[in-house]
């Protein structure tokens, strides 16, 4: 069967088109790939082409005493603003999704405005509250940014689990005599499981990974992020490559686990569009 | 299920914290602005302009604005011209791969910011990956020097970490285009290359602004690109506000500073946004 | 359905199906998507000004066919000629084929008037050319007071309108309309078909129509093709489809009729407790018999050369007019019967009909 002169005309028009994508996913990938390439260079970084392929970098990575402490404190802090973001987010997506009331509009802003603003922005205001208040900085007062910042996540996450629920579900549970504080717990909350974890897997990451609003929220203890920081300004050295290159990949495997789950939870893949939703404020 | 206790339970601890952690900061760094601090170091009270006036006055202020927006500007651009076709390809030719391509234009969106910055200042120093390749080519004979701390520096990195951002608005967009409109623009007789500007490009235009918007708002804001490629002709308007929290000790002038940013993003959010709903039409 | 009656103006001859150059040659036609075999083997011609319906189920193939001539898809076997030109080499924008979309598929973005003027534009016509096939075409349409309109602030059946007036301005040679009717509302929908039938001998383009709907098919075709599980079943008029069913399939999906199972020896058929003489050779048999031409016999003998049977009514169906009656006859046979409305509940009664009535049809294979 012969080709339509249609098809063989898109073919070669979208050739183009996957090529010039192609380069943008090189563009996308290849400096990380090269970081992690580097990672195992004997001579360091830069220098071209690698020489001593060599794992002495992570090996000084895992005895250096002071990324560790920062690790063990951005895992408390990512933790303690999971919990932070969840316990105020999902009650916001709850009353977006759900109620109507006075100021809706606004509120919704209010709430997901961190999503789309420069983190610098998030971390002076904070600074001064907390200048005024007498707060000394330390890690609870990352924990406060973090968590301020990333309500905008949880928000927009359960909001679209919220979405694709079924309210007759509910409406069957009060039907059959659950009230509302039942109804949320023995339905809606394990519908919205997957939508949870996935958010709390999301903000996890997110957390761990933040630099702009810790900068200034920062006590004597660092975050590994603010760690790494610190050393780049002193110089480079080639076990910052190592500890980026685990960075990557521990955030890689959370980002792909975090995906699979939504889309498990709901069906199609337009997963992360909701973010985007949010950072327009349109669909909530 | 809207019933009074379930509305205010729902509404009330966001809204405490949004209000204590969001807003309070906000009109704090309001009045901050208008504060001024005494040679001893401390912050004085007293409500003038000044902070306001100097911003005007000074140039050092108004250039480094300029050349922020300046350099947010080419973001966008590179960010838009990169992802759109991207975003496209994903849409409209991907077939069975759209859902593994997808994820992999996601992904980068949440990985470090740091570390990719990172990558880059690695790849473009004068010693770096780059560089030593081309000489190792014999493409060049000399490192070149405008690949880091530069503008060029700047505008190159935040491309890298902002195109995920403009992707995923257009990508929407073009999602929401029923297939069927595409057919029609063919059983009409346009080509697939005039049914793109007549029919798909147009319909698509919300998803560009939003994506404009996120690149530029998130790029004009960043502080830690310059820092770490910019060099001394990469200072953005971010980076005096750092200082002025810093080594330079004026936060008064800083909260100036900051309050007008913070007025630019909400003002570009909300043209942004009536732009999107002017040309969106489903 | 037999309460509508056909005005004389749509009692036109049918156009011979193999007129000397047919305009669109469909020849051995087949398509599968992945094991899924959506079309097998169709060949069927389209004569200049003909309104030709493709008829059948979902999951019968019809839309398939249809995106074929279109452009949209491409067969797996087979050619498409229009005229002297293989059509299914060329794409979709070079084809002289329009169609209107089952949901319109209107460009939201653009007008009324600028969604009509589509095809032209993109052609490069002169502006004037395409001001003044606008307009006539908005006027065809009866809408011309909504030129200005946005598709998302007029109704359904105006949106439909519209999709039509855009296919047609551009003169094309055959129109393709897909389930066009189906999202209407019953009463416009009876307007719509008369509309579209008027409008067609109007232009005197060819219409392919494709519906589910076989009233629908035998109120506005010249001509039905039954196309069952990717399989043309019958081609031919509505009343000699309806008439003369080919095959069970046929006699039971447009309308409704009772099959006989019988068996035929030397000239006599033998159909349970019925018998009648019939010229057909032995063997096993089947026959379609329409529930109108079975009467209510009045009492005494039967009238001659008719077959009588008597039954017990079981169900009464009011329609309206008619009245659809179930009769059950004895030894399992059970008989429809469409009658004038009675007013009464009938109990035990006489039927008769004429031999001449029972068809014989062929069993379609079982398809999956």
């Amino acid at each position: 069967m012969e080709l339509l002169v249609s098809e063989a005309k898109l073919v070669s028009g979208s050739r183009w088109l996957s090529f010039y994508a192609a380069g943008v996913f090189a563009f996308l990938y290849l400096p990380i790939a090269v970081l992690i390439l580097y990672s195992f260079n004997g001579e360091g970084v830069g220098g071209f082409p690698p020489h001593r392929l060599t794992l002495d970098w992570y090996r000084i990575l895992f005895a250096d005493g002071p990324i560790w402490d920062s690790v063990l404190n951005s895992l408390q802090v990512a933790f303690a603003a999971m919990l932070i973001s969840l316990a105020f987010g999902i009650p916001a997506a709850l009353a977006l999704e759900r109620a109507q009331f006075p100021g809706k509009a606004l509120f919704r802003r209010l709430v997901l405005l961190p999503l789309i603003l420069p983190g610098i922005i998030t971390g002076l205001s904070l600074l001064m509250l907390f200048n005024v208040m007498g707060t000394k900085s330390s890690l609870m007062t990352i924990i406060l940014g973090h968590g301020t910042s990333l309500i905008s996540v949880a928000t927009t996450e359960v909001f679209a689990g919220l979405q694709k629920l079924d309210r007759a579900q509910e409406e069957a549970s009060l039907d059959l005599g659950a009230n509302y504080w039942q109804t949320f717990w023995r339905i809606t909350v394990p519908n919205l499981k997957l939508s949870i974890i996935g958010a709390a897997l999301l903000i996890f990451t997110l957390s761990m990974d933040e630099i702009a609003v810790s900068f200034f929220l920062i006590g004597r203890d660092n975050t590994l992020p603010l760690e790494i920081w610190g050393r780049l300004r002193r110089g480079i050295t080639p076990e910052i490559n190592a500890v980026s290159t685990i960075i990557f990949v521990f955030s890689l495997v959370a980002i792909v686990l975090w995906y699979r789950l939504r889309v498990r939870g709901e069906g199609r893949a337009e997963v992360g569009l909701e973010i985007v939703e949010g950072m327009e404020g349109n669909a909530i | 299920m809207f019933s009074r206790v379930y509305k205010t339970t729902v509404t009330l601890p966001p809204l405490l914290w949004v209000t204590v952690f969001l807003l309070a900061p906000y009109l704090l760094m309001f009045c901050y602005s208008f504060w001024s601090v005494s040679a001893s170091q401390t912050i004085v009270h007293s409500w003038s302009l000044t902070n306001y006036g100097q911003l005007l006055r000074v140039d050092v202020y108004w250039q480094t604005l300029l050349r922020s927006m300046w350099i947010a500007a080419r973001v966008t651009i590179f960010s838009l011209l990169l992802g759109y076709p991207v975003a496209y390809f994903l849409s409209f030719h991907a077939g069975k791969k759209k859902d593994l391509l997808y994820q992999l234009v996601i992904i980068p969106l949440w990985v470090s910011y740091l570390v990719r910055a990172y990558a880059w200042k690695t790849i473009l120093g004068s010693d770096g990956v780059l560089n030593t390749l081309l000489q190792y080519v014999h493409l060049t004979k000399h490192p070149l020097e405008f690949l880091l701390y530069s503008p060029f520096a700047v505008v190159l990195t935040l491309t890298h970490i902002y195109t995920p951002f403009a992707f995923l608005p257009i990508y929407a967009a073009l999602e929401h285009i029923p297939r069927n409109l595409v057919e029609a623009s063919h059983d009409l007789g346009a080509t697939p290359g005039q049914t793109f500007w007549k029919v798909v490009f147009p319909l698509s235009i919300p998803g560009v602004v939003a994506g404009a918007t996120f690149a530029f708002v998130l790029s004009l804001g960043d502080f830690l690109a310059p820092l770490l490629l910019g060099g001394p002709s990469g200072i953005m308007i971010s980076n005096i506000v750092v200082s002025l929290f810093g080594a330079a000790y004026n936060w008064p002038l800083g909260a100036a500073i900051s309050f007008c940013m913070l007025l630019l993003v909400v003002g570009l959010l909300v043209v942004s946004e009536r732009l999107e709903k002017k040309w969106s039409f489903s | 359905m037999s309460s509508i009656t056909t005005p004389a103006t749509w009692s036109t001859p049918t156009p011979h199906p193999t007129s000397p150059s047919p305009l669109l040659s469909i020849r051995h036609v087949a398509k599968n998507f992945g094991k899924n075999v959506v079309l097998q083997d169709i060949s069927l011609d389209v004569a200049e000004g003909e309104f030709l319906t493709i008829l059948g189920e979902s999951g019968s193939g019809k839309t398939t066919l249809l995106r074929i001539i279109a452009g949209f898809e491409s067969a797996n076997a087979g050619e498409v000629w229009m005229g002297e030109e293989r059509l299914d080499r060329q794409p979709p924008y070079r084809r002289r084929v329009n169609t209107v979309f089952q949901s319109y598929a209107l460009f939201p973005h653009l007008t009324v008037e600028q969604n009509v003027a589509y095809g032209l534009r993109v052609a490069k016509r002169p502006e004037p050319e395409i001001a003044s096939r606008v307009t006539e075409a908005l006027e065809k349409v009866r809408m011309t007071a909504h030129a200005k309109s946005k598709p998302s602030k007029i109704s359904g059946g105006q949106q439909q309108r519209v999709a039509l007036a855009r296919a047609l301005v551009n003169r094309p040679r055959l129109l393709l309309l897909d389930e066009p009717l189906s999202a209407l509302d019953a009463n416009l929908r009876r307007q719509m078909q008369v509309e579209l039938k008027s409008l067609q001998r109007e232009v005197g383009i060819s219409f392919i129509f494709v519906t589910h709907d076989q009233e629908e098919a035998m109120v506005m075709s010249d001509r039905i093709a039954l196309l069952r599980s990717g399989e043309l079943e019958q081609v031919a008029s509505p009343r000699e489809i309806y008439g003369c069913p080919a095959t069970a399939y046929a006699a039971q999906f447009i309308g409704y009729t009772n099959l006989l199972n019988g068996h035929i020896r030397a000239g006599i058929v033998h159909s349970g407790a019925l018998v009648w003489q019939a010229n057909l050779p032995d063997g096993p048999a089947l026959f379609s018999l329409r529930p109108e031409n079975i009467r209510l016999a009045a009492g005494g003998a039967a009238a001659p050369g008719s077959v009588r049977v008597c039954g017990k009514v079981r169900a009464q169906a009011f329609h309206g007019a008619t009245e659809l009656i179930r009769v059950e006859c004895g030894d399992g046979l059970v008989l429809v019967v469409r009658t004038p409305a009675s007013g009464g509940t009938l109990g035990d009664v006489a039927l008769e009909f004429a031999p001449t009535d029972a068809i014989l049809v062929r069993q379609s294979p079982e398809r999956i």
